[in-house]
């Protein structure tokens, strides 16, 4: 691959001796630059592995008198109090947990229809100007979104949206009584829905057109209807594609710590009701590290970005296995 | 989608079912089309709020000045930290993408490109707390240039990835006329193959950068400098940025700084949705051209 050239516009033209030397000379330096290249080039490669191996030494680094001190009892201790020093991440845990499930619960359907509706219904002149549209959507920053979710979204959703979930759904303990502002573990969940909706519906987009168009026209040829079409064909070739789109979403919000922070309004329970206040785990560090100053607070927000990291780690490499895998059955199908 | 009472000879008119099943399909495709429309209104909704409130900060003195209620440090800031992140982090990954197209077989490749999603994939928060222990935490000093750093390392996976896509919309047949004259393989990587994907090499570094100028939460830690009323040009200092201005207004409940904020909102937000607007449009531009 490097270095060999074997090319006969290199051999030697005749018995002038220049032209041998110049030849030589052009292919020592061609010698030099293909390995030069190659080696820079490799070395680039390997940097976004050393990245992560040096991001993942650090954090533990970083957390160990946390992690030594309080162990894996962290995981699911709920009290957070830095005036006692005593740490646990099992509030946060919970409100990462819940609050980007909800989103998904929320933004997943949302997105794959509208993957659907760009990639099968829309006429192309319509496709042409939302597909970028909700591309756009995901160019917003979050700091952006989170700031319009306190003044606009939050005011909006305690006086008009909690309340009427509570009145017809309150028999589930999700959807208690609504709090006087509207700092809520839902509006996080709102402002998370958003972000991850334009991430799962471009993919699912490009998912959805990659589907044969001899198996589509198949089924309508059998009578299906555009739903059963989606239904029978369009979903089935596509659900582990569409798996892992949404493990992408889900992992986006999971990370998310700036908007977050904005609108969750920093609980420090575990709470059922969606309505109250919680926190997250990347919100707690963006909330408390700047102005964290003891060694075990530091440490213990630390020990945060560590659990961040390895659920983050797993939800990734989950959407790239069963990617793959789709990409695999994908190509013996073929 | 059982067939145990499939008749054959059963005549081919629309049963009761069918009416059923084409409301069923109406209703869904209804359904889709509803939640385009929903996620296009939102994204309207956000930039009205942003264009209609932020409209009555902008003057030339509040973008320009550092006046008390100026916020030119600011931009000058943001300017500054993602210009660096994009000059340290362009190379890098113009370089994976050619090992990507141009040296690597298909396991490397894998390998490399599973290293980049994970990266894409880290929280932007966790970048920051990894920066802060490997250059705050040692040398005890909140920089830009840390900052800077953080950013390029969000935007070195976008751009790594998209210029790998670009790279591989170069016709085959330039490459084999390449070799075909003899010419070497670096030569023909630095005067065939990327001048051939400039532009789309280009506009996936001003989409990495329109994603890079909004992240606030590695600047909230590595940087959180208030805007000051004079213009600083030291990276090695703490700067003012942008996207950091927004949250520290955000969190106080100040109405005359709201204002402000979606001033700031205003400037930024145009910016971004300009950048990557136009970045598209080129690279639809250059996909045109080079798989004509």
């Amino acid at each position: 691959m490097s270095g060999t050239t074997a090319n006969p516009a290199y051999m030697p033209a005749g018995n002038d001796g220049r032209d041998e030397r110049a030849a030589s000379r052009l292919r020592r330096i061609d010698r030099f630059g293909d390995g030069l290249l190659f080696g820079v080039c490799a070395l680039a490669s390997l940097l976004g592995a050393v990245v992560l191996l040096l991001v993942a030494y650090q954090m533990i680094h970083g957390a160990s008198p946390s992690i030594s001190k309080f162990g894996l009892g962290f995981l699911t201790d709920t009290t957070w109090q830095p005036n006692f020093n005593v740490y646990g991440a099992g509030t946060l845990i919970f409100g990462t947990v819940v609050s980007s499930f909800v989103a998904l619960a929320i933004g997943g359907p949302i997105a794959i229809s509208i993957g659907l509706f760009l990639s099968l219904l829309a006429p192309s002149g319509v496709r042409g100007v939302i597909s970028p549209l909700v591309e756009m959507l995901a160019a917003i920053p979050s700091v952006i979104l989170g700031f319009w979710g306190i003044l606009i979204l939050a005011p909006f959703v305690q006086s008009d949206i909690e309340p009427w979930l509570h009145d017809w759904f309150g028999f589930i303990p999700l959807f208690g009584p609504p709090q006087t502002t509207g700092a809520s573990v839902f509006t996080a969940s709102l402002i998370l829905t958003i972000m991850i909706i334009p991430i799962i519906a471009s993919i699912s987009r490009d998912l959805f057109l990659s589907v044969p168009h001899e198996m589509q026209d198949g089924a309508s040829a059998l009578g299906a209807t555009r739903w059963e079409v989606v239904r029978g064909v369009v979903l089935p070739t596509t659900a582990s594609g569409v798996t892992a789109a949404s493990l992408l979403g889900l992992g986006r919000a999971l990370g998310e710590a700036i908007a977050v922070t904005q609108v969750i309004g920093a609980g420090s329970k575990i709470n059922a009701n969606l309505f109250e206040t919680g926190d997250t785990l990347a919100a707690r560090i963006a909330n408390q590290f700047p102005g964290a100053i003891t060694e075990m607070h530091i440490a213990s927000l630390y020990y945060l970005g560590v659990i961040l990291l390895v659920i983050g780690l797993i939800s990734n490499l989950l959407a790239q296995w069963i990617g793959r895998r789709f990409d695999y059955a994908r190509s013996v199908a073929r | 989608m059982s067939d145990a009472g499939f008749d054959p000879t059963a005549p081919l008119t629309a049963s009761g079912n069918l009416r059923r099943r084409r409301v069923v399909s109406r209703f869904a495709e209804s359904g889709a089309t509803i939640a385009a429309v929903v996620a296009v209104a939102v994204l309207g909704i956000v930039t009205y709020t942003v264009v209609s409130r932020g409209a009555k900060a902008i003057s030339l003195d509040f973008l320009f000045t550092g006046e008390p209620t100026g916020i030119g440090p600011a931009i000058l800031g943001t300017g500054l930290i993602v210009l660096l992140a994009t000059v340290i982090a362009m190379p890098i990954g113009v370089l994976i993408a050619v090992y990507l197209t141009e040296f690597s077989g298909s396991r490397v490749s894998g390998f490399v490109r599973s290293t980049l999603d994970l990266m894409n994939g880290l929280p932007s928060i966790i970048v920051g707390l990894f920066l802060f222990v490997l250059l705050v935490k040692p040398t005890q000093n909140l920089s830009g240039f840390a900052g800077a750093l953080a950013l390029a390392v969000i935007e070195l996976p976008l751009i790594a990835r998209g210029s790998q896509e670009v790279l591989l919309l170069v016709p085959s047949s330039l490459r084999e006329a390449s070799d075909a004259l003899g010419v070497s393989r670096w030569r023909s990587v630095l005067t065939v193959i990327l001048p051939t994907a400039l532009g789309g090499i280009v506009t996936s570094t001003v989409l990495a950068v329109a994603r890079a100028a909004g992240e606030t939460a590695p600047l909230l830690l590595l940087t959180p400098a208030p805007i000051g009323t004079t213009f600083n040009f030291n990276i090695f200092e703490e700067l003012p940025s942008i996207p950091f201005t927004i949250f520290i207004l955000s969190e106080e409940a100040n109405p005359e700084g709201f204002t402000r904020a979606w001033g700031c909102s205003l400037v930024l937000l145009s910016a971004i949705l300009f950048a990557s607007l136009g970045a598209r449009a080129l690279l639809a531009r250059s996909r045109a051209r080079m798989t004509r």
